[in-house]
């Protein structure tokens, strides 16, 4: 296993004070938390400040702690063969073990000696899946490594395959719950549950916000003077749009139905948004441009009417 | 073992009892009402009596439990941050709706 110096993860030093290891820990759980903080790789971060914390803040687990010597960070080592025993544990073997388990049977309540029930620990998953599987539903395959007890009431890695069934029309942000799937309950406790938070990857094409999409749809600028039909993607495959005469960059072309479907039926709608893209000139256009100028002048036409009509 | 998990939503349509609630995450029930009291977790009558939640308020009553367990945070406390988190969830599907109506380029 890789050594992970905890002092370090505070920002303190090896003989800090009860009162400066939980000050640290304050202040760096304000920063880092993850359903407060949005900073990259917050979560990760206070993973690291929550280990230190349940840690150092209990005497016999940081004294345990302690025992192990100062090390560089991620170094690999074993404890040695009397350690565990030493600080009220019954550790045979180190194997499949994580550093962060190591310390959960010293202190606390936990004597090393607690075989009562112990509900699994629950787990959130942060999956990302296409606008496609999101469209048709898919099966999500998760590799995990989740802490188990040991009959001897010692936590080990075990490595699962969970298999999930997402049906069609998950959005962005839905969160979805799978019960017992988490870590195995000890002593008749029930197992945890494994909680999936899924986020839409970024599409080509579709922007999706709840069931609805959003796509641009570039239009010569004669397309959005006279109308046209012109063929859009879809999830569900092309369709032809008929855009008005008229159209205008920013305006929103609504295909009802043809978004993301909702679980107990129905679907958001997909909304085309204009964009009028006017072509690189070559001499012809360019003087029919200039007719249309030269037309504008006599109808009034006047695009920028600044602080008229409202 | 590669079997298929029952997989369940916790949406609007969903709902739960307090009880469920209880269990899953992690608050007492006094919290909870608490919680329930002061506005902070939406709840609806039972068609049997007592108190329903839709499913989606798990989410933040497991939000909840954490925030009591890491900063050691009061029920008014929880109220307080769990309702600016709302906020804030809000407003980020707000600007979410509306950079998707944005041109890509």
């Amino acid at each position: 296993m890789k050594y992970t110096d905890y002092y370090a993860a505070l920002g303190i030093e090896r003989g800090a004070s009860a009162e400066d290891i939980k000050k640290a820990y304050r202040r760096l759980a304000q920063k880092y938390h993850p359903d407060v903080s949005k900073e990259p790789g917050a979560e990760a971060r206070f993973k690291e400040i929550g280990e230190a914390w349940q840690t150092l803040k209990d005497p016999e687990k940081r004294a345990a702690y302690d025992a192990l010597g100062s090390r560089p960070q991620g170094e690999e080592f074993r404890p040695p063969p009397d350690w565990a025993r030493q600080h009220g544990g019954e550790q045979h073997s180190f194997d499949d073990v994580d550093f962060s388990d190591l310390f959960a049977r010293f202190g606390g309540r936990g004597n090393g000696r607690d075989f009562s029930a112990r509900q699994g620990q629950d787990f959130e998953v942060p999956v990302e899946i296409s606008i496609e599987d999101a469209y048709r539903g898919t099966t999500l395959s998760l590799n995990l490594s989740l802490p188990e007890y040991e009959s001897n009431g010692n936590l080990r890695r075990v490595p699962h395959t969970v298999k999930a069934r997402i049906a069609a029309g998950a959005i962005d942000g839905q969160r979805l719950r799978l019960p017992g799937k988490g870590g195995k309950g000890m002593g008749g406790g029930r197992d945890g549950d494994l909680y999936l938070d899924i986020t839409l990857k970024p599409h080509a094409v579709y922007r999706a916000t709840g069931h609805d999409l959003y796509l641009d749809l570039p239009l010569a600028p004669w397309e959005a003077a006279l109308g046209a039909t012109v063929e859009v993607p879809t999830l569900a495959g092309a369709v032809n749009l008929k855009v008005p005469a008229g159209a205008a960059t920013g305006q929103k072309l609504r295909l009802a139905g043809r978004g993301l479907p909702m679980p107990r039926g129905g679907a958001g709608d997909l909304f085309a948004v204009v964009q009028v893209v006017v072509p690189p000139p070559d001499e012809r256009e360019q003087a029919l441009y200039e007719q249309l100028r030269d037309l504008a002048k006599s109808s009034g036409f006047n695009p920028r009417r600044w602080g008229e009509g409202s | 073992m590669n079997l298929e998990s029952e997989v369940l939503w916790l949406d609007e349509h969903r709902l739960v009892t307090l009880t469920e609630l209880m269990e899953f995450s992690g608050l007492h029930e006094t919290e909870l009402l608490d919680l329930v009291h002061t506005g902070a977790l939406p709840a609806r009558d039972a068609p049997g009596g007592g108190l329903a939640f839709s499913a989606r308020v798990l989410t933040m009553a497991r939000t909840a439990c954490r925030l009591r367990d890491d900063f050691e945070l009061d029920t008014r406390g929880l109220a307080v941050a769990l309702r600016l988190l709302e906020r804030v969830r809000d407003l980020e599907s707000e600007i979410a709706r509306l950079r998707a109506q944005l041109p890509r380029t």
